[in-house]
């Protein structure tokens, strides 16, 4: 069986997801992950040789969509829906570093 | 700085990701198009507005599938993936990509030069919209906020990774060119590196000759050019080369190329794939090609540049080195042609690698080039008079005769040419001593001086043959 998480991980998994947990909801969420990991591990448990990996229960392959253009939204319209908007684009606080 | 290359071992891996020429956007119907009025090209997915579900555009699994087979890759069933990240320019906060099964995996590259370069990969993804620092001269450390354009959010990209088998500056650029005819000629990009729809990040890392271990690699992001990716490579080698041998360790970090100083500057350390939380993207289905698809395609693949300069090698004999240029010219097809007509192989792509810079050539008559250069061989023409009548059929379309004969080029009688040799000999003593001493460099001076004295219409071959002649 895989090591317990700890409140560790979860802290730094809603520090990425950028959610800011009480130290209340960090042992209750920690608690919850804690259990969802362990039915995984019941499912690791299982002889599976010979099983098909399955990345989704739909059998469904190839839903595509023609390469044809549709209607584009009202740019006032939306720049109307933004905090703030300059020149036609969003204006958004200053962003530290480059996209990864 | 320069590295002792007996002692040391540049490794560079590198990472292209190409837009492709699709009319509309991966996952919606917004169009795919350089430029425009900021966020005009946008629709309620590519803002990421809540209810906006992703549909997989046709077209950009068909090039994805054409550039697979063009590298040699296996096109295999792929599954979508989120990578989770914050950041302006990605209005959903995830990246739709493709992780542990990509559309490509496992092909190869041939170099101009004959060496042959793995592909690990090749997955789409989408690409991102553009932010604008304001401010602080525009870096991005300084600026009071940012504007965003997400008319490139969510263009299709194919980003395809390279093995680290590069092992110099010269050949990672050598790379890029060639992935970029690749791309080209199966009509997935347009190849512009400056407008950015084709980008090059790249994995540098040293090691000790000898050394089995690869060395701790660094990312370099901002290379837009090819002369940039050679000075970004060698500059970066240089830096780790320093660092170990001042008894420092290279970290793994993205470093961003700054053209203006020359130099790599430390942009973060480097993420852990873990730290995107990567999972199956469940708005979206599998993709499987299917050998039918796969072979549909490959049928109607243009022939590539690789195979165009083994054809032309093949067909004339002149070594792979020299008929690369010719291919990238797109001369190929017309110097085969030519030589169908009769023209000597050899002279023919002389002329293409040398004298055919201009965008006109390709559409010069093949028959008419082959008339050219057996006028040439012939004798009728010198190598000089034969290159200024080519250069004015590339311009006018016309017939070699007629502009030879316009431009007075005739073949020269060879007593008239033996008279000016041994005028021009007389005339000069002592430089005709040195020549019969033996100093190459005074031939030059002999043949310039018939060249002038015959208006050019002299065959330098001839001349130098003379002068031998006369020497005894």
């Amino acid at each position: 069986m895989a090591e317990r998480i700890t409140t560790e991980d979860v802290t730094k998994v809603a520090n990425l997801a950028r959610l800011a947990l009480t130290p209340d909801e960090l042992e209750t969420f920690t608690g919850q992950l804690a259990e969802i990991l362990e039915h995984a591990d019941d499912i690791a448990a299982l002889d599976l040789a010979g099983v098909e990996p399955m990345a989704r229960p739909l059998p469904l392959v190839n839903v595509f969509r023609a390469d044809e253009p549709g209607t584009p939204l009202d740019r006032d319209e939306v720049l109307a829906c933004a905090p703030v908007s300059e020149d036609g684009q969003f204006r958004v606080p200053p962003v530290l570093g480059e996209a990864p | 700085m320069s590295i002792d290359l007996d002692a040391w071992e540049i490794v560079v891996g590198l990472e292209v990701h190409t837009e492709l020429l699709t009319r509309t956007k991966l996952f919606s119907s917004a169009i795919n198009e350089f430029g425009g009025e900021p966020n005009t090209h946008i629709d309620p997915l590519t803002l990421g507005l809540p209810g906006s579900l992703p549909v997989l555009n046709e077209q950009a699994v068909e090039l994805a599938i054409r550039v697979g087979l063009a590298l040699n890759c296996e096109v295999q069933r792929s599954v979508f993936a989120r990578k989770n990240y914050f950041y302006p320019d990605l209005p959903k906060d995830y990246q739709i990509s493709q992780f542990d099964l990509p559309i490509c995996a496992e092909g190869s590259l041939e170099l101009p030069n004959g060496k042959v370069v793995g592909i690990e990969r090749a997955h789409l993804e989408e690409d991102t919209g553009k932010s604008t620092h304001v401010g602080g001269g525009g870096r991005i450390h300084d600026a009071q906020h940012s504007l965003v354009d997400y008319n490139r959010a969510g263009v299709p990209l194919l980003e395809i990774v390279g093995k680290p088998d590069l092992r110099s500056a010269e050949d990672a650029r050598a790379y890029v060119a060639e992935l970029r005819s690749i791309l080209v000629a199966v009509g997935a990009s347009d190849g512009k590196l400056e407008e950015g729809s084709m980008r090059v990040d790249c994995n540098v890392s040293v090691r000790r000759r000898g050394d089995a271990e690869l060395g701790t690699r660094c990312e370099i992001k901002n290379v837009n050019s090819l002369r940039s990716l050679g000075r970004a490579i060698e500059y970066e080698a240089a830096r780790q080369v320093d660092l170990i041998e001042s008894g420092e360790r290279v970290r793994q970090q993205t470093r961003h190329w700054n053209e203006d100083d020359g130099r790599t500057h430390t942009l973060r350390t480097k993420e852990e794939a873990d730290d995107y939380r990567y999972f199956t993207e469940p708005d979206l289905v599998e993709i499987d090609p299917g050998p039918e698809w796969i072979e549909r395609v490959r049928a109607v693949l243009p022939m590539l540049p690789a195979a165009r300069r083994h054809r032309l090698s093949t067909e004339t004999g002149v070594p792979l080195e020299r008929v690369a240029l010719v291919v990238e010219r797109g001369l190929d097809e017309l110097c085969l042609a030519a030589i169908a007509e009769g023209a000597d192989p050899e002279r023919t792509v002389t002329h293409a690698e040398h004298n055919l810079s201009d965008a006109k050539a390709a559409d010069l008559d093949p028959a008419k080039f082959a008339a050219l250069v057996q006028l040439e061989t012939g004798g009728e023409l010198t190598a000089t008079q034969a290159k200024t009548v080519l250069a004015e059929m590339v311009e006018t379309g016309g017939a070699p005769a007629d502009i030879a004969a316009a431009k007075g080029f005739e073949a020269m009688e060879s007593g008239e040419l033996e008279g000016i040799v041994d005028g021009l000999i007389a005339a000069h003593p002592e430089e005709w001593q040195r020549y019969c001493e033996g100093d190459g460099k005074i031939t030059g001076f002999f043949v310039g001086g018939v060249m002038k004295a015959t208006g050019g219409k002299a065959d330098g071959k001839a001349v130098t043959a003379l002068l031998q002649a006369r020497k005894g």
